[in-house]
């Protein structure tokens, strides 16, 4: 089609540069165009946050919007948070805390809890399920999501204390 | 040789059954790197997606595609006269029925597949999904099923001969041509008798309303058919992955060995991924017309107007019993709304499921229960959402009818149960409606439940609660929430339990490596229980190598051995035997080769923990790894290189696991908003694998139980039109609504199980609804509530308090 739009991105640290359609969604873009499948679809409507990403700072539900309104941003997906190598201390906790069974909503829940833990580094627990509200969990009941995010927030702050 | 590390640390290091070992499968699942079926890509893959009917009921008069064919991107528009030829526009269900794969002719229910778009990509599909033209002419809509029972409009052509009479139907003769079937268990007529010369009668009419399973990751596939090979691969989202194999074989031709069924990662399934859906039929079609890879993904509307709904039973109960409150007798009939086609999935000769569980975990020495089901124009399906087949109506029954008896007697509800306990010397028992409970011990469960939440206390703060209600102290009501349950899961007996002829065994097979490791395959699948985290477990207390050094492989039919896959709470009690049991034969093919290296009898050594000693000499001993090496560089007389061992495990009976829950709640009465205060959940699953995933396993369907008991439904209006198509009309809790729940346990290991396991998946699904519902109703008993149907949701809640004149 004639109407394809430059969009520049940056995500996990790479650009990335193409022509799409104005209608092409973020997270299609990720995962057949950037092959980036961490990120999850699961309602497109964005209430259940499977394809929760970071946008310039803030999370963002990757299913309702435009690759297009995401030109010149910085996206962080699941895959950029931390890997084999390099575990993020929320992805221990998770481990470590039994925050998860099927795994479809776990990256989305992750990179939330990343920004959660970002603007708040001592939640409570009220403060952390009104936080995590967007993420739906079909798994868990979320008492080990809440527990899990608890402990990488007590590693996080020590960690930080330790530096300091 | 001496030891260096004691007993204890060498049971430690198996971390076999009975530890809380963290799961092998979320390494990749924190990292992004699950692998669900929409990570699924090929080359040249397509994407095929639907056409669906906007209408309930209509006859469809032309299809025209030929503007679909031109928009970009679109390559073929399968319809029902696409699929004749091949036999294929309707398929079987696993209920005995038949289903249109593609709309012929007519529609049924809102959202019915009509035509099947495949092209280069899912916006391409959707250009020509919105360029297909279908011109429907409208028919009377029934979505009530008694109205269905008395209409004159027949849903579907194939219910009637040519005389427009009732034929017979998979499970026996129709009463209408909208009628399905009829099951029965137990005695009618001494049943009747007990309840008409009863002192006391309890009746009620309850609506355990329509809901869907709702997993996060919806339902999907994709088909390639290598044309130069003659192979199809199809991976998708199965629950059982062989049946669905032989599904496709009888159905397609295509001879069984030359398709391989592989189910990835499943994102939850809760039943909803059990059946065999249009999707997957016309994803194979559509490879092998195009030649190329075809993925078709739900969307979330898809999901829930279309495939697999659960529950819709309208039940009607009496139960009789002494003026002490002794239960006599139990009176069930139920109309089950199956939808336009009947798709449940239960074994071949339970059209109702496991219903006939439904006199709970009580002594009742007289039952009798009949289904009727029928077709209405609502989406087919009938799933067992997270629950063995019915089982969450079942007991949902019987512990709301012991609510309705308490209240008619004038008694507490939890010294009623207690008294009408199948006692612990009473186990195994045949209940009257005919199964053979394998074990129990309710009565301590019960206490110890009771007495973790202070019963006593809590009925004496209730009762202050009411006065100050009644004083205008307080706008807030008190609800305690009562459940004891007991399941029926693990099916099952081959001699009873099919589907599609299949019997319901299960299987593992072990392959143990020259180094002492291991890989097991099963005929099951995880949908997020971790089992390569448990069943590694067992194996490793089975045949004594650690369960870090055993991989379980699941899910692709080209290498797992033949099994009927997960629901049911099946997986523990069936292909954990199965595993259980192939480690026995390794163990004991391990044990003659122990017997040779240490040059002794084979009755002169034993097993002990990773190992097999010298009886009465315990410092000679071959380990278990030693003993694998020797397997493969050892030429033993009379004994096969090697170490492997499967089998195929036909379970002798169900298991019943059972629990004790108790949910206390504060309702605001003019709100109708009720705040969970607390949930204490005591499970009995017999032995315990692994305690940490059986609290996450208990966690998880206590919240599902919640959303069905407090909002959660799939409701329609009269025309048919589904009105919670999205996650904004149906109900998924969120952290914030969700409390945090106690667990506790109690061990009565079946008798039968190799282990002594009973399954725990779905207990919390099944004890935790009624649970909740009791909990809500309760808090209005003491203003003459005796019933109202769930969802008790906001609006519902204050209605009934409305109703009660508690705004007066």
């Amino acid at each position: 089609m004639s109407n394809k739009m430059h969009i520049k991105l940056n995500v996990n640290g790479k650009a990335e540069e193409f022509l799409a359609e104005p209608r092409e969604l973020l997270i299609y873009t990720l995962r057949e165009r950037l092959n980036i499948t961490g990120p999850h679809i699961g309602c497109e409507t964005s209430h259940c946050g499977a394809c929760t990403v970071t946008i310039d700072g803030k999370s963002v539900k990757s299913c309702t919007m435009f690759a297009a309104q995401a030109d010149g941003k910085e996206i962080t997906t699941i895959e950029g948070i931390g890997g084999p190598d390099d575990l993020h201390p929320l992805q221990e906790a998770f481990k470590e805390h039994h925050g998860l069974q099927c795994g479809y909503c776990t990256p989305g829940m992750i990179t939330r809890a990343t920004k959660l833990l970002e603007e708040n580094p001592t939640p409570t627990e009220e403060e952390i399920r009104f936080g995590m509200a967007g993420n739906i969990c079909r798994c868990t009941g979320y008492q080990n999501i809440v527990k899990s995010i608890q402990a990488a927030a007590s590693e996080m702050n020590a960690a930080k204390e330790a530096a300091e | 040789m001496k030891d260096e590390i004691t007993r204890e640390e060498r049971v430690d290091n198996l971390k076999g059954m009975g530890c809380s070992r963290k799961r092998v499968e979320d390494a990749r699942f924190t990292q992004g790197k699950g692998n669900y079926v929409d990570d699924v890509k090929l080359d040249g893959m397509l994407f095929g997606d639907f056409v669906r009917s906007p209408y309930a009921h209509a006859r469809i008069t032309n299809i025209d595609i030929a503007a679909a064919l031109e928009v970009p991107g679109v390559l073929a528009v399968l319809t029902a006269a696409d699929l004749e030829p091949l036999g294929l526009h309707w398929m079987p269900t696993l209920a005995g029925d038949k289903q249109m794969v593609l709309a012929d002719g007519k529609v049924l229910f809102q959202g019915q597949e009509v035509a099947y778009v495949v092209a280069e990509d899912r916006y391409a599909a959707a250009d020509g999904i919105e360029a297909v033209v279908v011109d429907y002419e409208e028919l009377p809509v029934i979505v009530d099923p008694f109205k269905s029972l008395q209409s004159d409009v027949i849903l579907r052509e194939d219910t009637v001969d040519e005389n427009g009479k009732a034929t017979d139907g998979a499970h026996g003769p129709r009463k209408h041509p909208n009628h399905i079937f009829t099951w029965e268990a137990g005695d009618k007529a001494p049943t009747e008798e007990v309840i008409a010369n009863a002192d006391v009668v309890a009746e009620e009419e309850m609506y355990y309303h329509r809901t869907h399973p709702c997993p996060l990751e919806t339902c999907g596939c994709v088909a390639s058919m290598d044309k130069v090979n003659g192979k199809l691969t199809l991976w998708g989202t199965f629950q059982a992955p062989h049946a669905i194999r032989t599904i496709v074989s009888l159905i397609s031709g295509i001879e069984e060995h030359n398709i391989r069924v592989i189910s990835p990662d499943i994102g939850g399934g809760f039943g909803n991924k059990v059946g065999a859906y249009p999707g997957y039929v016309c994803s194979v079609v559509a490879s092998i017309v195009t030649g190329k890879p075809v993925k078709w993904i739900e969307d979330r509307m898809d999901n829930l107007m279309t495939t697999a709904f659960a529950r819709d039973y309208w039940m009607k109960g009496k139960i009789s019993a002494t003026p002490e409150g002794k239960i006599t007798g139990l009176h069930c009939h139920v109309t089950a709304d199956h939808g336009g086609f009947d798709a449940c999935a239960d074994p071949t000769k339970f059209p109702a499921g496991f219903m006939n569980i439904c006199t709970g975990s009580y002594d009742i020495p007289t039952a009798y229960l009949a289904v009727d089901g029928v077709y209405t124009n609502k989406a087919p399906g009938g799933v067992s959402y997270r629950c063995s087949f019915r089982v969450t109506e079942a007991v949902y029954f019987i512990e709301r009818m012991i609510e309705v008896l308490a209240i008619k007697l004038n008694m507490d509800a939890a010294e009623l149960r207690r008294i009408n306990f199948i006692k612990k010397e009473q186990f195994p028992y045949t209940a009257a409606l005919g199964w053979e409970y394998d074990s129990g011990d309710y009565h301590t469960a019960w206490d110890k439940a009771l007495k973790a939440v202070d019963y006593d206390g809590l009925r004496a703060e209730q009762a202050q609660r009411v006065a100050d209600f009644k004083a205008g102290k307080t706008r807030k009501l008190m609800g305690i929430g009562l459940s004891f349950f007991t399941e029926i899961v693990g099916a099952g007996p081959v001699k009873n339990c099919d589907i599609l002829g299949l019997g319901m065994f299960d299987s593992c097979e072990i392959r143990i490596h020259p180094t002492g490791s291991a890989i097991a395959r099963l005929g099951t699948i995880s949908q997020g229980q971790g089992h390569a985290t448990t069943f590694a477990q067992i194996l490793a207390s089975e045949i004594g190598l650690p369960a870090d050094s055993i991989t379980i492989e699941e899910g692709d039919t080209d290498t797992a051995p033949y099994g009927l896959g997960t629901y049911g709470s099946r997986s523990t009690p069936v292909a954990g035997a199965a595993t259980a049991m192939a480690g026995r034969k390794i163990r004991a093919k391990a044990q003659m080769i122990a017997a040779y290296l240490l040059e002794v009898h084979d009755n002169d050594v034993e097993f002990d923990v990773d190992r097999f000693v010298v009886k009465g000499a315990p410092e000679k001993f071959k380990t278990m790894k030693e003993i694998a090496f020797a397997a493969y560089n050892q030429a033993i007389p009379g004994i096969e290189p090697g170490l492997e061992a499967v089998s195929y495990y036909d379970p002798p009976n169900m298991t019943y696991p059972f629990g004790a829950y108790i949910c206390v709640m504060d309702i605001d009465v003019d709100t109708g908003v009720p705040d969970i205060r607390r949930f204490y959940a005591l499970d009995d699953c017999g032995t315990r694998i692994n305690p940490m995933i059986i609290e996450g396993q208990v966690h998880g369907g206590l919240t599902e139980a919640l959303a069905v008991a407090l909002g959660q439904e799939i409701a329609y209006d009269e025309m048919g039109n589904c009105k919670t198509g999205t996650l904004m009309d149906f109900f998924l809790p969120t952290a914030w609504e969700v409390p945090n729940y106690e667990t506790d346990y109690t061990v009565t290991p079946s008798p039968h199980h190799p282990i002594g396991a009973k399954g725990v998946g779905e207990s919390p699904h099944v004890g935790g609804v009624p649970c909740f519902s009791n909990a809500v109703q309760d808090a209005f008993r003491a203003f003459g509530n005796t019933h109202t149907n769930m969802p008790h949701d906001h609006w519902r809640i204050w209605k009934t308090a409305n109703e009660l004149g508690l705004h007066d």
